[in-house]
């Protein structure tokens, strides 16, 4: 599985791409793997406010419905709506499929995230 | 092979194919107890494995169903006691679906009954409801000179299903396939074992054959690699119990603990067309007689969404002041028609096709509308 290495990650399996003042979100290889096929993404509006480690929205299999983290706190400044009507895209390329972007609140918040390497390791765990 | 074995809690039971469910990179849940495959990730995983079932061809291993014998002089009135549907109407090798009812009217659990013969038939039960079911039977046949008995480990248990199932199964067996009509069987030769139980029936909306052969796990992984090594010219995938569900969703058939269970009459499920009142007597005919004269509370009916949402089993229906009016039972991304469809009880005056019902998600008011079901039905096939 692929775990770039310029991201960091949480244990709620999201990855967080920064660049400069804005976070990238989207969830990781391992994720959409063990979702299977996913057929419904919900993302939160322009805007809001999202905060680290709590739900910022859904994504659903065919199977089950299961909430996304968000890895850092800050504001929501552009959605990724190509995923409303293509939530294939999510198993496809997690890494492209983005989810949100948010104005970082707190550059530090990044830093406390897991690295490719430890992500890599905690994924291999659970198998 | 030994690790994944390990990592299995001892207490689920298997069916002889499991170790090539594991071979296979079956992804494994617990289904009511047993270790079965629920999608096969290396295959395409549930959305291809539905696909391959309404397009080309797809295997089940279903062996974690139950089978009841039933063989003696009053095999039939025992089996007329015991479930709704008139078996009386049945000639050897026939079968239907029926179901056993408590006194009150609800269910014991839905199952396929086979006429094998004067004085000889067979049910093919729920794998969740193998243990009650069989208890239940037991209790109920005292009295008939008939011997019942539980033989659901005898057999593995194939479910080959698609528009090009014939043709896979053809290459198999001697027994001219074309001959048997949807809902009838036969005993045949397949994969050299002679006195295969081979039937018409399933699970998935789709044409196709169930195959009874024993639960032998050498024989067993034999015949499943013959399966998949004939069907390779269709595109045959394995499917797991996902695309069970998907499929059976598609084609409104009812699932037990979802549509159907021991609070919910046949009535309200709308398996009237089964429910034979003509019959003298069944177990749970007279509390069904009464609540036909008395109406009904709720009545199952199929929803669309029309907003974005999928809407789950055991979501509320709510009116628009919020107050609960009814329940989903199922709820699924439908993979070949690809809308989100769900079965859900509503009030009887609000079922009619077009009634626009709003799904609580998450806290939120999503629209759905009452549609016709079955939401899929296969196209009519000319041979």
């Amino acid at each position: 599985m692929n775990y770039p290495s310029d991201l960091k990650y949480t244990k709620e399996d999201e990855w967080l791409k920064t660049e400069g003042e804005t976070g990238i979100v989207g969830i990781t290889d391992y994720a959409q793997n063990a979702r299977g096929d996913i057929v419904f993404v919900e993302l939160p509006k322009v805007g809001t406010e999202v905060v680290a480690g709590k739900p910022f929205g859904t994504v659903e299999s065919v199977k089950a419905v299961s909430e996304l983290f968000a890895p850092v706190s800050g504001t929501v400044t552009a959605v990724n709506d190509e995923l409303a009507t293509a939530p294939e895209n999510v198993n496809k390329d997690p890494y492209a499929a983005w989810m949100i972007k948010v104005k970082l609140k707190d550059s530090g918040e990044a830093g406390k995230l897991m690295s490719s390497a430890d992500y890599s390791k905690y994924a291999a765990e659970r198998g | 092979m030994s690790v994944s074995a390990e990592a299995t809690t001892p207490a689920l039971r298997r069916t002889a194919l499991n170790p090539i469910h594991r071979q296979m990179g079956a992804k494994m849940v617990d289904f009511n107890g047993w270790d079965m495959p629920v999608e096969y990730p290396t295959f395409g995983g549930i959305v291809a494995e539905h696909l391959a079932v309404r397009t080309g061809v797809g295997v089940f291993d279903v062996s974690h169903m139950g089978d009841i014998r039933f063989k003696g002089p009053r095999a039939l009135d025992a089996v007329q006691h015991l479930t709704m549907n008139d078996s009386s109407k049945l000639v050897d090798g026939q079968a239907h679906y029926s179901a056993m009812l408590y006194p009150q009217g609800t269910f014991v659990d839905d199952l396929i009954v086979h006429k094998i013969g004067d004085n000889h038939y067979f049910f093919v039960i729920n794998a969740g409801t193998r243990e009650k079911d069989w208890d239940w039977v037991r209790q109920n046949v005292k009295g008939f000179d008939c011997d019942a008995r539980d033989v659901g480990n005898d057999y593995t248990q194939l479910a080959i299903q698609g528009p090009k199932a014939i043709n896979l199964l053809q290459k198999l067996t001697d027994v001219d396939l074309s001959q048997i009509k949807n809902y009838w069987f036969t005993f045949g030769k397949v994969c050299g074992l002679d006195n295969v139980m081979i039937a018409r029936t399933g699970y998935t909306g789709e044409d196709g054959f169930e195959i009874y052969i024993p639960a032998d796990p050498q024989v067993s992984a034999r015949v499943w690699q013959q399966v998949m090594d004939a069907g390779k010219e269709y595109g045959i995938v394995p499917c797991g119990l996902g695309a069970r569900n998907t499929l059976r969703l598609e084609a409104r058939m009812a699932l037990y603990g979802h549509e159907i269970s021991e609070e919910i009459t046949v009535w309200e499920a709308g398996l009237e067309r089964w429910c034979k009142l003509e019959k003298p007597e069944f177990i749970g005919r007279e509390a069904l007689e009464k609540q036909k004269q008395q109406g009904i509370k709720r009545t199952l009916v199929g929803l669309e969404m029309v907003e974005r949402g999928i809407a789950r089993d055991g979501y509320k229906i709510v009116d628009d002041a919020g107050k609960e009016i009814g329940y989903v039972t199922s709820g699924s991304y439908a993979p070949y028609l690809k809308k989100n469809i769900a079965l859900a009880y509503v009030p009887p005056d609000k079922s009619a096709v077009g009634t626009v019902h709003n799904v609580e998600i998450r806290g939120q008011k999503v629209k759905a509308q009452v549609v016709p079901t079955p939401f899929y039905k296969r196209p009519k096939k000319t041979s």
